[in-house]
């Protein structure tokens, strides 16, 4: 069938162009204008071509700060999705049980970022903290204002207590929607526990899965509030990740050029990564020569 | 292999079942025979799926026992049963290959890789899926899945009884006809007990030795097709068994004589005892046939369904279907007579033993 043409239906799309370029497009050009010019205010700028962005490339500030943001994401990850997983395979399917542990999984998502923060640094203080005291009182040396380790610790662990519940409802939720013959195939077929999970739970988890990597990776790349309230970046510059770094430099020095160049950068990095986890997760497991379908 | 026997089985989902209506299966004594090819054929929802489970071991039964031979394994699980089973609806390993798919369970059980590939090669051939073995299961289609699934309730040799939960549900016509007879050339090779559930008369007639029908969680009647048709046991296999079902029509049965509602008088093949309950009697509508004396006739139409004309009528104020051979016109005033040795007689629905030799 011939396609009608219309011009008028781009009127059609203009909503969504307008509602987007302000949401969105325009914000995200003011930083552009600042990364490539400078300014000493009343809003005269000077054409400053790549030098901000050529500063922050060879920053060890910035290449320090990257470092320990890519090792907080990683190591995030590395605990958040396993332990996310085996909480998940472990939670009730039905009944009574299964609502309360999902309303009690649920608790940590819905305390603001900052609260989460300050619960954590009252939780970790050495004089009137629960853990803080309790870990003194049992002979341990804890004290995350000045030992770097402990402060890498507390905050890792804020994050555990905080997002894993996330990736478990997400996996409890692709776990609830495999269907009851696969497991009993399984058992027919006589497969452990561990092939039930590796293939069966595993492959029907690849799509929720997906989404709390990619989820949790944008959102630990990008952590700023809760390690702020709890250490503002030290002992020294120990916990300082790339957001936290950013206002400084932004706020803190008012180096406008500097920060916004970082800030484009920073934005890149994550997009980068993200699609690199796309491509790679969704690439997964497919037939190398996909003939077409039917026989 | 084993026989399977069931002893006093019943099984209720619900954990305290007051009445007899709580019971998915209601109790049943019953024996598989080693080696036997039987079909379960039942309405949906009367208690076969939730029989084959408990035979399987997925489902453990609230009352009686299952043996296999002299063993006892109610509480034994699915992997000491040793039982090979394939449901309704495919199930694949997405992630491996049609080849990892078929082996898997011989790999389970720790066979050599000599014998798996093959078994694994034999089993392809017999479902046509030589040329896909390498390939990943995903994206098969709902067919080729489902082929899957059978080759892997086939490729065990050793297993105590295959069980098959309305397996061809998915699969297209001309494959079903094909696969079907796989099934019976496998029984044959190898001797396995196979029970085959379904709700379609061909399929049971054609597969199975034995015909046991289920109705409302009870075996109403366990027997080759040929006894099915001729004697049901039951008004449900009665109705289930043959296209059209019996006609069964209200009657007073004194001696071998039956009496309608409006008075008419049909003849039995046989004497009865005297009968309480709702009496009816069952005729096959292809043991009616048009004749000069008999029952009068309302015509309400006729279907020519290819071989025969099928006639749906009313014989005093019931419905009555009967088969009329090809050709020939019908009189204006037709006339019915039932073959008096093919009537059944039945008592609240259960077929009612005549008292001497039919």
């Amino acid at each position: 069938m011939e396609k009608t043409w219309n011009n008028k239906a781009w009127f059609l799309v203009l909503p969504v162009l307008v509602i987007v370029a302000f949401s969105a497009v325009i914000p995200l050009m003011t930083v552009v204008n600042y990364a490539f010019n400078d300014t000493f205010g009343n809003n005269e700028f000077f054409w400053a071509g790549l030098e901000w962005f050529d500063e922050m490339v060879h920053s060890s500030r910035l290449h320090e700060a990257l470092g320990r943001q890519a090792l907080f994401s990683a190591i995030i990850l590395a605990i958040e999705v396993p332990l996310g997983i085996f909480v998940a395979l472990n939670m009730p399917k039905k009944g009574f049980w299964s609502s309360l542990v999902l309303v009690l999984m649920a608790l940590p998502l819905l305390i603001p970022f900052n609260v989460v923060g300050t619960i954590w640094q009252i939780f970790g203080r050495v004089d009137i903290g629960l853990l803080g005291h309790t870990l003194e009182a049992l002979g341990l040396d804890y004290n995350y204002t000045n030992d770097p380790i402990d402060a890498w610790v507390t905050v890792i662990v804020m994050d555990v207590w905080h997002w894993t519940s996330l990736v478990a409802l997400l996996c409890y939720a692709g776990l609830q929607s495999i269907p009851q013959a696969y497991y009993q195939a399984a058992r027919i077929d006589q497969a452990s526990r561990w092939a039930v999970f590796r293939y069966i739970e595993l492959p029907k988890m690849k799509g929720v899965l997906l989404i709390a990597v990619l989820l949790r990776f944008m959102d630990s790349f990008m952590i700023y509030t809760e390690p702020f309230v709890v250490t503002g970046g030290g002992p020294g510059n120990s916990t300082t990740f790339l957001s936290i770094d950013l206002v400084k430099m932004a706020v803190g020095q008012f180096d406008l050029g500097p920060a916004a160049a970082f800030s484009l950068m920073y934005f890149l990095v994550i997009l980068l990564v993200s699609w690199v986890f796309y491509t790679v997760m969704t690439s997964m497991d497919r037939n190398p020569s996909d003939i077409p379908e039917g026989l | 292999m084993a026989q399977i026997t069931l002893k006093n089985l019943a099984h209720s989902y619900n954990p305290h079942p007051k009445s007899e209506a709580d019971y998915a299966l209601k109790e049943m004594d019953h024996v598989w025979q080693d080696g036997g090819a039987y079909a379960l054929l039942g309405s949906s929802g009367c208690g076969k799926t939730t029989l084959l489970n408990i035979i399987s071991g997925l489902l453990t039964p609230s009352h009686g026992r299952v043996l296999f031979g002299d063993r006892d394994v109610t509480d034994a699980p699915t992997a000491a049963r040793n039982i090979a089973q394939v449901f309704q609806f495919p199930v694949v390993y997405d992630t491996m290959t049609v080849r990892e798919n078929l082996a898997f369970p011989l790999k389970n059980r720790g066979k050599d890789a000599a014998y798996i590939k093959a078994r694994v090669d034999q089993i392809a051939r017999m479902i046509g899926m030589e040329a896909m073995l390498a390939r990943k299961a995903q994206g098969l289609t709902a067919d080729a899945k489902q082929k899957i699934s059978l080759g892997r309730g086939m490729v065990r040799e050793d297993v105590n009884a295959i069980l098959f939960d309305e397996p061809l549900t998915v699969i297209d016509p001309h494959m079903k006809w094909e696969l079907r007879t796989q099934l019976k050339e496998l029984h044959r090779q190898f001797g396995h007990t196979m029970i085959y559930v379904t709700h379609d008369q061909t399929e049971a007639l054609t597969f199975a030795q034995k015909v046991v029908v289920m109705y409302d969680g009870r075996v109403v009647q366990i027997g080759t097709p040929e006894e099915l048709f001729e004697r049901p046991a039951h008004s449900f296999v009665g109705y289930f068994i043959g296209s059209p079902g019996m006609n069964f029509l209200d009657a007073e049965v004194q001696g071998d004589q039956a009496r309608l509602p409006g008075g008419e008088i049909v003849a039995l093949g046989a004497r009865y005892p005297a009968l309480s309950g709702r009496v009816q009697i069952g005729i096959r509508p292809e043991h009616v046939a048009l004749a000069a004396e008999g029952l009068p006739l309302a015509v309400r139409r006729i279907e020519d369904v290819g071989r025969h004309r099928l006639l749906r009528g009313e014989v005093a104020g019931r419905a009555l279907n009967l088969v009329l051979p090809e050709g020939g016109a019908l009189p204006a005033e037709p006339r019915v007579a039932f073959l008096p040795s093919k009537i059944n007689v039945y008592a609240d629905d259960w077929r009612v033993a005549p008292q001497e030799g039919r």
